[in-house]
This record gives structure tokens, C-alpha cells and sequence, in this order.
């Protein structure tokens, strides 16, 4: 008999985000299946799983950007700080400032690196000049770009490599000082290089933001997240601490799937 | 296998010729505006051309001063695009944005029908409609103005405006708005700080495009400007455009007279100021597609 390591109780941690039997449909097809999970305050939390497992679906129900689909539909709650986010009321246009997001694909604007960091302040009403270059500064030190760019902040930002753009667009998401950060498969398009320093990136972050990331590499998981969530069909399957996944999964699906029998 | 090489060369050099057609007949054009105008820049010289009157017929001196028609149509013109750029544009964002998918699917063929309406038909409404209402408005003595003019001209341009600005609107990638949605950015600040500047070299494009139609325009202005050859810059006087002067007096002018050859140089003008609009507009478009 093995002996069971006893788990870290996901119960004691500050939850940040309450997600309660929330179903979801693009048109006549279940997307999710009821989930119900507590995603823990400055925590990094991977969601894993195969190809349309719905991780990136139930990802974008978090800062409503499913909205932007038509016919689509959503049952169920989504608790930031106990207040639904699906409510009649809410403001999505302040959810997003709170909820940040990284896509799987790098997509600056086609502006200078100042502008592409200025621009979520700028829209939010910030005119200083002194006080926007100060956030721009902070969001770069932040993204660790600031080296890198500080001579050229002028420079338009599709002159960057690859692992800077993705880099710049983290700075951009900072600038607005959200709570949460969602990243979507942020280091797929890197090269190892690059992703090792936006692994590294997430690390410094997880101090002060709760980031939840979807993520197709598992080692990638077990290396930058503390809390995992495996999705499969829609379902979440198993929810614990990373390590505990990693190395004592409960579900047979999630064994197949982090040992690579399928996915 | 021979027989197939033969064929595949046949092939080849039809489309060469197809192609070539339209080159040859450009070159043509030039040659043949070139050898009917050259005569005139010889005697009575260029400088003739460049005074400021525009005096073909008369029984003291005849003068052949291109300098009011170029700046009739040059007012025409860039009060046509004053007017119709910021229209368009805003149309093309409406229908590229904001409408909804059945609005769409009704605006869209209703402009690009507004663009084939022949200049003539789009003239009569001008005399009908546009010149009494202008006259109407400014308390003019007459209503065949530069800016009746632009304004009809505005009319002509803007279905090309607003197709091929919509065009570089709807081929912004997905991904810039996304990006500005999720930054908490509302739709509308997304359109106007993201989307319309990724857009902007299609734009420029589209009204470069817009303008080339514009400038060589014949009928409807011919109809509603006045043509009064003066050197003006208030959109309340009549002028005198190139296209219409070329129109209005190429029928009755004596064959291989100073004015016959001053109607060329006014055409070679006219030749060349739309192939510069379109040169760069091609070039603006060829950077867009790179961009």
C-alpha cells in the first residue's frame, strides 16, 4: 500500500474566484458541464487537459469574452469576490479591467511599445504624461522587458521578436492593474528560450496576481502552476494541488492523459 | 509530348498579349495626347499655358491659360473629398462594425448600386435638386456652384470609399480587437483607437481611389458648375474644370488650331494628375497588403 501524502487543503486558501455549476453551450452543443471549482488568490492555477476538453472556453467565461460570440449561453454562477459576474448589473468593461488577459498568440497592437502599454490607461482616462510613463515603466520592469525596450519605447512593437511581443502583451495586461490574469496557451508559438522566460515571468507574477493559465504541456503545468484542473469532454475530472496531480492523480483519465497514453 | 509543349506555348503568349493589351493602349494614349499637345508647348510655348486666362475664343487676343481650370478642378475636387472622406468613412466603419448582419446584407448592394448610376442621371438630380436647395441656402443669384459640384462629386465618390474602406476594416485581425476588448476597452473605443488605425493605409487607399474618380469626372460637374473659367477659391462661385472644358468645347474646335492643341495639354494635365492618384494609391495599398 502506498502510503497517501496528506494533501494541501485547497479549503484554506483565500478562494478568489467561485465558479458554481456553471453550464455552457455554443448553440446547441454543451461546452461545459457543470463546473464547480474555488480558484485560489494569488495562487497560479493550470487548466489542463486535451483539445477541446473546454478549458479555453470556461478560461473566457472568466472575463466574459465568450460574450463576444453570438449564440451562446450560460448557466450557472461566477463569483469574483462573491459578486456574480453574470449578474444583470455588472460592468464588463470594468470586469475586464480586473480579469486581464494573455492570448495564445502574441497580438500587439500595431503601435509603438509606449503606446501598446499606454493604451488600456489611456482608455480608462489616464492623460498624464508623467503618470502614464510611470505605468509603462512598471508594467515593463513587471513583464522583465523594461531592459530590453526601455531605449526604444518608440519603436513600433511588431519590430520585437516573438517572446517579447508575448512579453509586451503581459505588460499591457498589468497596466490596468488587474487582480486576475488569464492566459491562454501563452508560450505556445515560443521558442523553449522564450518560454522558459515567460515560465519564469509567471513565477515572479504569482506574488501579486492570481493567474490562471491554460497550458497543453504538462511539464509546463507541474513546472509554473501550484493548483491544476483537468478537463476532459467538458467535465472537470480531478482538481487539486499540482504536485498531488502530478504524481498521485485519484481518476484514471487524468493518469492517461499526464503519463500521455492520450490527449 | 511535343504537341503539349506547343500548346502550353500557345497559352502563354495569348495571355502575354492579353495582358500586354492594356500597357500598349496606355503608351498609346500618352503618344497620341503627347503628338497633338507638343505643337503648342513649341508655339506659342508653355508659358502661354501657364497665365491665368482661359480666353480660347476671341476677337482681340485668344489666350490659353490652363491655371483656372486646374484650380476649378483642384477646389472641386478637394471639397468633393473633404466632403465624402469622412462620410465614408464612417459609413464603411457603421457597416463593417456596428450593423447588424441584415443591415449589412442591405447596405451593401444599395452602395454599390449608388456607384453605377450614370454621371448624367446623377447630373439631373444635381440641376434639379442640389442647385435650387444650394442657391436656396446661401442666397446665391445662381446655384451652379463649385461646391454644387463637390457636392454631386461627393455623392460619386463615396460608394468607393465606403466598399474599399470597408474592406481594410473587416481584413483587421480579430486578434487586435480582442486584445482591446479584454483590456476592457468598449466596443466603440475599439473601433476608433484600434481597428480604424490598423486600418488606415487601406483607408488613405480607398480615398485615393475615390479622388481618381473624382477628378476625371465629366457630365455631372459639366452640368452644375457654372463653368466659368476664374481663378477662385470660394466654393460659392461657379467654376471651370478640366474634364469639362475638354468636353464642352472639343467639338467645335477648328482641327489643328492653337486651341485644339490646347485642349490636349489640358487633357495631358488631367492624364497625368489621376495617374499620380493612382500611383500612389497603388503604392499606399501595396505596403497595406505587407503591413
Amino acid at each position: 500500500m502506498p502510503v497517501v501524502t496528506p494533501e494541501p487543503d485547497l479549503k484554506q486558501l483565500e478562494p478568489k474566484v467561485r465558479v458554481e455549476n456553471l453550464n455552457f453551450w455554443y448553440g446547441a452543443t454543451q461546452a461545459l458541464h457543470g463546473i464547480t471549482m474555488d480558484i485560489p488568490a494569488r495562487q497560479v492555477t493550470a487548466l489542463i487537459g486535451p483539445s477541446g476538453c473546454g478549458k479555453s472556453t470556461f478560461l473566457r467565461t472568466l472575463n466574459r469574452m465568450n460574450d463576444l460570440i453570438d449564440e451562446t449561453r450560460l448557466e450557472g454562477k461566477v463569483l469574483i469576490h462573491e459578486e456574480d459576474i453574470y449578474a444583470d448589473r455588472v460592468d464588463v468593461v470594468a470586469l475586464r479591467k480586473r480579469v486581464g488577459m494573455v492570448f495564445q498568440k502574441s497580438n500587439p497592437f500595431p503601435k509603438t511599445i509606449f503606446d501598446n502599454v499606454a493604451y488600456g490607461p489611456r482608455i480608462h482616462g489616464v492623460r498624464n504624461q508623467e503618470k502614464l510613463a510611470e505605468i509603462v515603466e512598471r508594467s515593463l520592469i513587471r513583464a522583465a522587458l523594461w531592459d530590453e525596450v526601455k531605449d526604444r519605447l518608440h519603436i513600433s512593437a511588431l519590430e520585437l521578436s516573438g517572446g517579447q511581443q508575448q512579453r509586451l502583451c503581459i505588460a499591457r495586461a498589468l497596466a490596468v492593474d488587474p487582480e486576475i490574469l488569464l492566459m491562454d496557451e501563452p508560450a505556445s508559438a515560443l521558442d523553449p528560450r522564450s518560454t522558459a522566460r515567460i515560465e519564469d515571468l509567471i513565477g515572479e507574477l504569482r506574488r501579486l496576481y492570481t493567474i490562471i493559465i491554460v497550458t497543453h504541456n504538462m511539464q509546463q503545468a507541474s513546472r509554473v502552476s501550484n493548483v491544476t484542473a483537468f478537463f476532459y469532454e467538458g467535465r472537470l475530472v480531478e482538481y487539486g494541488p499540482t504536485k498531488r496531480i502530478f504524481t498521485q492523480p485519484r481518476k484514471k483519465q487524468t493518469e492517461d492523459y499526464i503519463t500521455g497514453r492520450f490527449g | 509530348m511535343a504537341k503539349h509543349a506547343w500548346k502550353e506555348k500557345a497559352i502563354r503568349l495569348l495571355l502575354r498579349v492579353s495582358a500586354s493589351t492594356s500597357i500598349l493602349i496606355v503608351i498609346l494614349i500618352f503618344v497620341f495626347l503627347g503628338k497633338e499637345a507638343t505643337p503648342f508647348v513649341v508655339e506659342p510655348g508653355i508659358d502661354e499655358l501657364c497665365s491665368t486666362r482661359w480666353m480660347p475664343v476671341s476677337f482681340q487676343k485668344e489666350s490659353f491659360g490652363i491655371v483656372p481650370l486646374v484650380t476649378g478642378s483642384l477646389l472641386v475636387t478637394g471639397l468633393a473629398t473633404l466632403i465624402s472622406v469622412p462620410f465614408g468613412v464612417c459609413a464603411a466603419v457603421y457597416i463593417a462594425e456596428v450593423a447588424a448582419p441584415w443591415e449589412r446584407e442591405i447596405l451593401k448592394p444599395v452602395i454599390e448600386l449608388l456607384a453605377g448610376i450614370p454621371s448624367v442621371v446623377i447630373g439631373f438630380f444635381g440641376l434639379l435638386v442640389l442647385a435650387p436647395l444650394v442657391k436656396l441656402l446661401f442666397g446665391l443669384p445662381s446655384g451652379l456652384t463649385a461646391l454644387t459640384g463637390a457636392l454631386l462629386l461627393a455623392l460619386m465618390a463615396v460608394p468607393t470609399v465606403i466598399s474599399i474602406s470597408e474592406d481594410a476594416i473587416r481584413s483587421v485581425p480579430e486578434s487586435y480587437k480582442s486584445a482591446s476588448l479584454a483590456l476592457g476597452a468598449s466596443k466603440l473605443q475599439t473601433v476608433w483607437k484600434v481597428t480604424v488605425p490598423a486600418a488606415l493605409s487601406g483607408i488613405i487607399a480607398a480615398v485615393m481611389l475615390g479622388m481618381g474618380r473624382v477628378i476625371g469626372e465629366t457630365m455631372a460637374v459639366m452640368m452644375v458648375t457654372g463653368n466659368a473659367a476664374i481663378i477662385t477659391a470660394s466654393p460659392l462661385e461657379s467654376v471651370r474644370t478640366m474634364t469639362a472644358t475638354i468636353a464642352a468645347e472639343m467639338g467645335e474646335v477648328p482641327f489643328g488650331s492653337d486651341h485644339y492643341r490646347a485642349l490636349f495639354c489640358v487633357g495631358i494635365t488631367l492624364l497625368l494628375a489621376t495617374f499620380t492618384i493612382n500611383m500612389v494609391a497603388q503604392g499606399v495599398l501595396k505596403k497595406h497588403r505587407i503591413g
